[in-house]
């Protein structure tokens, strides 16, 4: 039996082989990624890797686990079609695969600008470890860097980069960061201390071309300035990997379309991760979602369907990106046109920005605030939405007072 | 080199040797001690390194604040000897620690 075949070693990927393991799958599993460096977390990528030359990747699981557990790891071998009626793989090397059970992890890529002088050198972008080292690689001897985007990726590498000591402009087509992953208050505080840090941004602001001299990259024109640039990183989102479904005929649309169940339209075929379009039950919608809560927890989910006891996807979304001191922390999915409750610390920063729809707290964003954000994961996924005037507070022991008050009911 | 012992859910007591320079989270992946997810990477994000300590013959390094609110919210109830051994760094005063793996 050629056993579960598994397209994609990234967080979803690895966790799932992991997964079936810990639930007692016994037949074969196979990941198979073109990536050839054993599996690594991706995070890291823009933050400790960076730091220095030489820094390692991290290892999502040691290559030890990966023998303990018999899973085989098939790396730096790209799969180049899906046969369904024979269910096999075909790979680009022009070997074949059979399999049971297939499930596509296979993620997402960077979206490319598509500007003039987006493929000159010194124009990177931030996805996988060998866009990381071509970045690292070229970081001696930069002085100024303008990042394009002012999404998780971008600020993170922004706040890194100045924190070398580089001198760093972040250009943006919206007229805030981060665009509707946080609410205003919190794009807006994560935008002041940027500024503090030394970053200087330019929001509402189109590109109009990347100009360069031999082949390098020299400045980044804007529509009413231009600023000189030895580097360029590229951070305009991501777009779903999703090829191989849309050639073996599987529903696609905004990623790989999959029930609860995580299942595609195809027989034996499944799909988790950044790559998928599932049911989000919070939102009551189809949805994709980009994080490694979201790869990670459908993995456990689909390993328990893989192995017998089939489970609806409904885990609460939580997502987090460290942006040089500041933790930002999101708990839930915020709805369009919702109440927000934000708080401040004795400083008067912004410490956490609670969401509500329809009275009840659906989501949560903290800011240097752990105990808020593991408080608020709690609160929203069962469902209880401490009093308006206890939320105001911001004081986690208030907050976990109402929530236990109700809770012991 | 130091000497930890972990014991993984299954029961199974497994030691290992670790290279200073890491965190305890880190070195435990790396052998592939079962029931570690550490899916944040050792950002004191998702408490699935959760451990606790069940022998420490030399002490351990005092929590921080972040370990110590994301420990209280966890899904594995927090216990009086809790850690995310992705806050704790391998340095030979840590020799002979005995954890117990909890994860998520």
């Amino acid at each position: 039996m050629p056993g579960t075949v598994i397209i994609g070693a990234g967080h979803g990927g690895v966790q799932l082989a992991a997964s079936l393991r810990e639930t007692g799958y016994e037949g074969r599993v196979r990941l198979i990624s073109a990536d050839p460096d054993l599996p690594y977390h991706k995070p890291p990528l823009s933050k400790s890797f960076m730091k220095t030359p030489d820094a390692p990747l991290q290892p999502l699981r040691g290559e030890a686990f990966f023998d303990q557990n018999d899973i085989a790891l098939d790396l730096g071998r790209e799969v180049v079609r899906v046969e369904r009626e024979r269910k096999r793989l075909i790979c680009s090397d022009g070997s074949a695969l059979d399999y049971d059970k297939l499930v596509l992890a296979t993620g997402t890529r960077a979206r490319k600008l598509t500007v003039p002088g987006a493929e000159l050198d010194g124009v990177h972008s931030l996805r996988t470890a060998e866009d990381a080292r071509a970045l690292r690689a070229d970081l001696p001897g930069a002085r100024r860097v303008v990042v394009i985007g002012g999404g998780f990726i971008g600020l993170e590498a922004a706040a890194m980069l100045a924190a070398r000591g580089l001198s760093v402009s972040v250009v943006e087509l919206a007229p805030r960061l981060l665009g509707r992953a946080v609410s205003s208050i919190t794009a807006q505080t994560i935008a002041s201390y940027l500024e503090g840090e030394g970053v200087s941004l330019h929001l509402d602001t189109a590109i109009e071309a990347i100009d360069g001299q031999n082949g390098r990259v020299t400045d980044v024109r804007l529509s009413d300035e231009v600023l000189a640039a030895d580097l360029v990183l590229v951070g305009v989102g991501a777009e779903p990997m999703d090829e191989l479904a849309r050639d073996a005929g599987l529903v696609v649309e905004n990623g790989i379309v999959v029930d609860e169940f995580l299942a595609t339209s195809a027989p034996d075929i499944f799909a988790i991760g950044d790559c998928v379009s599932f049911p989000q039950v919070h939102l009551g919608c189809h949805t994709r979602l980009e994080s490694v809560q979201n790869a990670t927890d459908q993995a456990r989910s689909l390993a328990q369907t893989l192995t017998g006891t089939p489970q609806p996807y409904a885990a609460l979304p939580w997502f987090w990106s460290d942006i040089g001191a500041v933790k930002l922390q999101i708990a839930g999915l915020a709805r369009e046109g919702g109440e927000t409750l934000a708080t401040r610390s004795d400083d008067g920063q912004v410490k956490s920005v609670y969401h509500l729809a329809g009275g009840q707290l659906v989501a949560c964003e903290t800011l240097n605030s752990a105990g808020e954000h593991m408080l608020s994961r709690r609160m929203i996924a069962e469902g209880i939405t401490p009093a308006r005037t206890v939320l105001e507070t911001g004081d986690t022991a208030e907050i976990k007072k109402a929530y236990a008050a109700v809770k012991n009911f | 080199m130091t000497k930890l012992t972990f014991i993984e859910p299954s029961g199974n007591r497994r030691e290992i040797e670790a290279d200073g320079g890491q965190s305890v989270m880190q070195a435990a992946t790396a052998a592939g001690i079962e029931g570690i997810a550490a899916e944040c990477g050792g950002s004191c994000m998702c408490a699935t390194c959760h451990c606790l300590v069940c022998e420490a013959p030399g002490g351990l390094p005092e929590m921080e604040s972040d370990e110590a609110d994301t420990l209280e919210f966890t899904a594995e109830e927090m216990r009086e000897t809790s850690r995310l051994i992705c806050q704790i760094e391998v340095t030979t005063e840590i020799e002979g620690t005995v954890f117990k793996v909890m994860g998520r």
